[in-house]
């Protein structure tokens, strides 16, 4: 290797030659890396700072306590509890299998369940979150909360869910919550960003359904900074929302408990209502059920039993169920007759037993007759054919316009589903509805409270208020909103004759009272307390039988109305038992219950009863499936 | 008396060489290493552990290896080139039976304390040897057809070798490397077009290749290639590392958001964000000032080498120097690009700076042989 140092030399200059045009191209390169950075940093850097807020900042809605609900002596009737759930974010989920592997070890997680979490996160949004469990237990979610670096995108959440710690008893008149649906979503005009919070509860039926803008609250935010696994670092602000209204309710807890026992075993529905205020206290419907199987998702197998039971346990039969008044309608033809001045009080008809007109006999229930009766001697023994005679004077627009003057026919503003506005016929009803004039027998059938007439338990109650006020009572179910007391609905004079009225009023006081009255058994005792009232028995099919001897479904539906006390009347209630036979034997006993109930605050006294009716009555309490009550019976006084 | 005998008096022995070590890299050097630990702190959340304190460990010790090498004569690592060469081959040959498999890839020893990647290794005797081979060669026939072949070979089998491991980054700069020493020495320009002409032919091949019985590369290259042409095409898997790489680098600005306070690199969002994309920890807290300096720091080292070459009479001390230069040059500028989005993600630390063992070691060791080459370079008299 020894070199001439020409050679030397030349090879020293070729490399530096070739060095120098390495090094320059080297700086070249450098330069365009320089030029590159100040595009990023500088030109581009904005650009890049917001994406990289992005990255960084994550966007949370806080979901609103829900508002609760009282009733007017301050119970919780709808109350929301804490549930433990994990969930994860498509965004977060990239390491899904691991998740899945180690939640199966930690809280068994089932496979199904697995697969679930699998389609659904493949259909959400990148950061809408996915319920892999729910209503975990505090083992289990604790369990999960402390392998938080071993189940990477998984946050855990506590939530509120809707409780009704009354179960039952509310079913129909609060209703219940149940998670968000696509139909839900698509009734809306303007969604509420809350609604696309997968599993968010939402009213869907009673006050729960009809309150829900009050009842909902406004969505808080969260900005939370998070790493690239999703874990959250830290908060960096915090807006909460606004929880929901509170509400108070008319209903009072006690007295519904009270009547939905009393009720059961029947298809049945009751209202008992404040005639001064028109607040309800109770309204019942059996069947029940239990709201909260419906927050959690009820089974297609119990949801299928409620659905097929023939006692329909689902709708709220005191609003949604319109049955024939029977002869609690007889009242509305009797003042219908007075005002009109077809009749006084002391005139009497003579009954036969039957009317006949045009060949067709119309008969009395009392295929005897009842001799001559007047105004009071027609309530107290319901005799058909003195209502017969009042409907031919009277006609069927002074009937029907008297009918909507005590509230029937017309639909009441309610927080409640379904409300059913009944039916008050008149000929222009018929000649719309049916295309044919209306005939003398259809009033004859109407004035009996048959025929088109239909009334709810709901216009029952109210008809009754009425007509124990003289004053345009209306019902009301909120109390309060938010701890403003509610305005009190109607109220105005109904500006009927007074001494009409009396005797009208002395009609039904016979009904009870007389021992020649249709309910002189469910009579009470107490003369402070003397309950006025007026029996109902409605056909279901047109031939008059023995209710004994024929399937349930085709029993008379039994009916009774009643004020109390009768001097100076404080509550109105109506039942209605479904195919329960005579109003005076089936319906008149309970609505008796409720009265003494609603006026002593508490399980009535077995001396307000005849003595001889009290070991029944007794026996009847014992086995009623009352609700356990805190001892201290003052704590229950009337609000 | 040939000229080198007649310098060789003049080259410093003994404890004097100490005086005559380039004193101008070391400094540059340090300074590079200490933007790393700077990083490593960082990323760590403000702590020595787990990389900032070995890397210092690590780079003493490496600068101690840079200054002992360099005391030893150059002709001593010139005659122990061949044997370099052929060491690191077996080594490659070793991991490809007895090597561990990590990150998808077969690629180092574990010698317990350190984990020795051949490949590293080969990377400098691959320079050392052509330095050495070229020092050989009649001027005349360096750019003669056999001689060309002879480095073109002893490029190619370990860079086939590599490349089966598989370690793309490293192959492409074992073939860049050793072109550029075989540059440098003199080979005619027309080599270098003919190859650049057959290298657009076998890129096009690669491309032709895919999803046929005789794929070039395997599946997970040709995605980093798919998403360095498209990151947006998928965000969250493979293009999400280039994505995340520019809005932490581009979030910098001008001034970035100061030590300790890059969001991305310390939120992991950057994917191996204390070693290949610890640029963008840099990019992101100190802004374009900072990642300007680093570079201006590398093109100081780079200069240094250029320059400390140029001065050199000793065709092996030049030609290694210059293809040690080159190598680190290559490093650095294949990082950068790869985390600007300039090229596609290929595994190539940013030397000095990224954490990792033996890729230090291996570096500081061959700036040891510069080192050598400077200390030991034949003075004329002037």
């Amino acid at each position: 290797m020894r070199r001439s140092p020409a050679d030397t030399a030349q090879s020293a200059r070729k490399i530096s030659r070739r060095a120098l045009f390495l090094g320059g191209s080297q700086l070249a390169f450098m330069g365009i890396l320089g030029l590159r950075m100040r595009y990023m940093q500088v030109d581009q850097a904005d650009e890049f700072r917001l994406l990289a807020e992005e990255n960084r900042v994550k966007f949370r809605l806080l979901p609103p306590a829900r508002g609760l609900i009282y009733d007017r002596n301050g119970a919780v009737i709808a109350e929301n509890e804490q549930t433990f759930r994990i969930v994860i974010r498509k965004e977060d989920a990239s390491e899904l299998d691991q998740v899945l592997v180690e939640l199966e070890r930690l809280i068994g997680l089932p496979l199904e369940e697995q697969e679930r979490v699998r389609a659904e996160l493949k259909k959400a949004g990148p950061s809408a979150p996915v319920t892999i469990a729910d209503r975990l237990s505090w083992e289990a979610f604790s369990s999960v909360s402390a392998n938080g670096p071993a189940l990477p995108g998984v946050t855990p959440e506590v939530g509120l869910s809707r409780h009704y710690p009354l179960h039952d008893d509310f079913a129909h008149l609060v209703g219940y919550v149940g998670p968000v649906s696509d139909y839900d979503l698509s009734k809306m005009d303007n969604i509420d960003p809350l609604y696309r919070i997968p599993k968010f509860q939402i009213g869907k039926s009673g006050a729960e359904s009809r309150l829900e803008d009050v009842l909902r609250g406004k969505a808080g935010s969260l900005r939370v900074e998070q790493n690239a696994y999703g874990r959250i670092i830290r908060e960096l602000d915090r807006h909460e929302g606004e929880p929901g209204v509170n509400l108070q309710l008319t209903l009072d807890n006690n007295m519904q408990n009270f009547t939905q026992a009393r009720l059961a075993g029947e298809s049945a529905s009751a209202v008992i209502m404040d005639v001064e205020t028109g607040d309800i206290l109770a309204a019942g419907s059996t069947p029940a059920f239990d709201p909260n199987l419906f927050v959690r998702g009820i089974s297609s197998v119990a949801y299928n039993e409620l659905l097929e039971n023939d006692h329909r346990p689902l709708p709220s039969k005191s609003v949604q169920g319109a049955y024939p008044p029977g002869s609690t309608f007889k009242m509305v033809t009797a003042l219908a007759a007075l005002e009109a001045g077809v009749v006084t009080p002391e005139d009497t008809v003579r009954c036969m037993g039957y009317t006949e007109i045009g060949g067709r006999r119309f008969h009395c229930w009392k295929r005897a007759g009842h001799g001559n009766v007047n105004m009071v001697g027609s309530l107290r023994h319901s005799c058909d054919v003195y209502y017969y005679e009042m409907a031919q004077r009277a006609g069927i627009e002074n009937i029907a316009e008297m009918g909507r003057k005590l509230g029937l026919g017309l639909r009441y503003d309610l927080p409640l589903p379904g409300i059913n506005s009944g039916l008050m016929p008149d000929k222009q009803w018929k000649l719309e509805n049916r295309g044919a004039e209306w005939v003398v027998g259809d009033s004859l059938n109407a004035a009996i409270g048959q025929g088109f007439v239909l009334a709810t338990p709901m216009q029952l109650a109210v008809m009754t208020a009425r007509l124990a006020t003289n004053r345009e009572i209306l019902p009301r179910m909120i109390k309060s909103i938010d701890g403003v007391e509610q305005n009190i609905l109607g109220g105005a004079p109904l500006g009927l004759n007074e001494n009409m009225l009396r005797s009208v009023r002395q009609g039904m006081f016979e009904v009870i009272n007389s021992n020649r009255g249709t309910a002189f058994s469910a009579r009470i005792e107490d003369d402070t307390t003397k309950m006025a009232g007026k029996t109902g028995t409605a056909q279901v099919r047109s031939a008059v039988v023995n209710n004994n001897n024929v399937p349930w479904i085709e029993r008379d539906h039994a009916l009774f109305v009643a004020f109390a006390p009768y001097n100076a009347p404080r509550y109105a209630v109506s039942v209605v038992v479904e195919h329960g036979g005579g109003g005076s034997s089936v319906a008149a006993p309970i609505a008796r219950d409720l009265m003494l109930y609603a006026l002593h605050g508490a399980v009535p006294p077995l001396a307000a009863y005849p003595s001889s009716q009290r070991g029944t009555i007794r026996e009847r309490f014992k086995a009623m499936p009352l609700r356990d009550l805190d001892g201290d019976e003052s704590t229950r006084g009337r609000a | 008396m040939s000229y080198l005998e007649s310098t060789l008096k003049t080259i410093p022995t003994g404890l004097s060489k100490v005086l005559y070590v380039n004193w101008a890299l070391v400094l540059l050097l340090s300074a590079a290493a200490s933007v790393g630990f700077l990083m490593l702190y960082s990323n760590a959340g403000g702590s020595f552990q787990p990389w900032a304190e070995p890397q210092m460990k690590r780079f003493a010790l490496g600068m101690v290896a840079m200054l002992m090498i360099g005391m030893v004569p150059i002709w001593f690592w010139r005659n122990i080139a061949g044997l370099a060469y052929i060491a690191s081959f077996m080594l490659l040959i070793f991991v490809e039976f007895f090597g561990h498999v990590g990150m998808g890839a077969q690629r180092w020893i574990d010698l317990g304390p350190i984990k020795l990647q051949p490949s590293e290794l080969m990377k400098i005797s691959l320079v050392m040897l052509l330095a050495a081979y070229y020092d050989w060669l009649d001027i005349d026939k360096v750019s003669k057809p056999l001689w060309v072949l002879i480095p073109v070979v002893l490029i190619l089998v370990p860079t086939a070798l590599v490349l089966n491991q598989p370690d793309l980054g490293t192959s492409i700069l074992l073939i860049a490397g050793g072109a550029i020493v075989m540059f440098a020495a003199g080979v005619s320009w027309w080599y270098f077009a003919a190859v650049a002409g057959i290298a657009v032919g076998l890129v096009s091949a690669v491309f032709a290749s895919r999803g046929t019985s005789w794929q070039l590369l395997k599946d997970y290259q040709f995605a980093r290639i798919d998403t360095f042409l498209d990151p947006s095409t998928d965000p969250l898997g493979a293009g999400y590392h280039i994505t995340q790489s520019k809005i932490a680098l581009g979030s910098g600005g001008w001034t970035g958001r100061g030590f300790m306070q890059g969001t991305q690199s310390r939120l992991n969002f950057l994917p191996e964000k204390h070693t290949d994309f610890i640029f963008t920890t840099l990019a992101e807290e100190f802004g374009f000032i900072g990642g300007i300096s680093l570079l201006a720091l590398y093109a100081g080292i780079v200069l240094f080498c250029l320059v400390s070459a140029m001065n050199n009479k000793d065709r092996f001390g030049a030609l290694v120097t210059i293809g040690v230069s080159a190598t680190f040059f290559l490093f650095f500028a294949v990082n950068m690009s790869m985390v600007m989005g300039l090229a596609p993600v290929v595994g190539v630390p940013l030397p000095l700076v990224s954490y990792g063992g033996s890729a230090m070691l291996v570096l500081l060791a061959a700036f040891g042989i510069v080192q050598s080459a400077h200390i030991h370079r034949p003075r004329g008299k002037r």
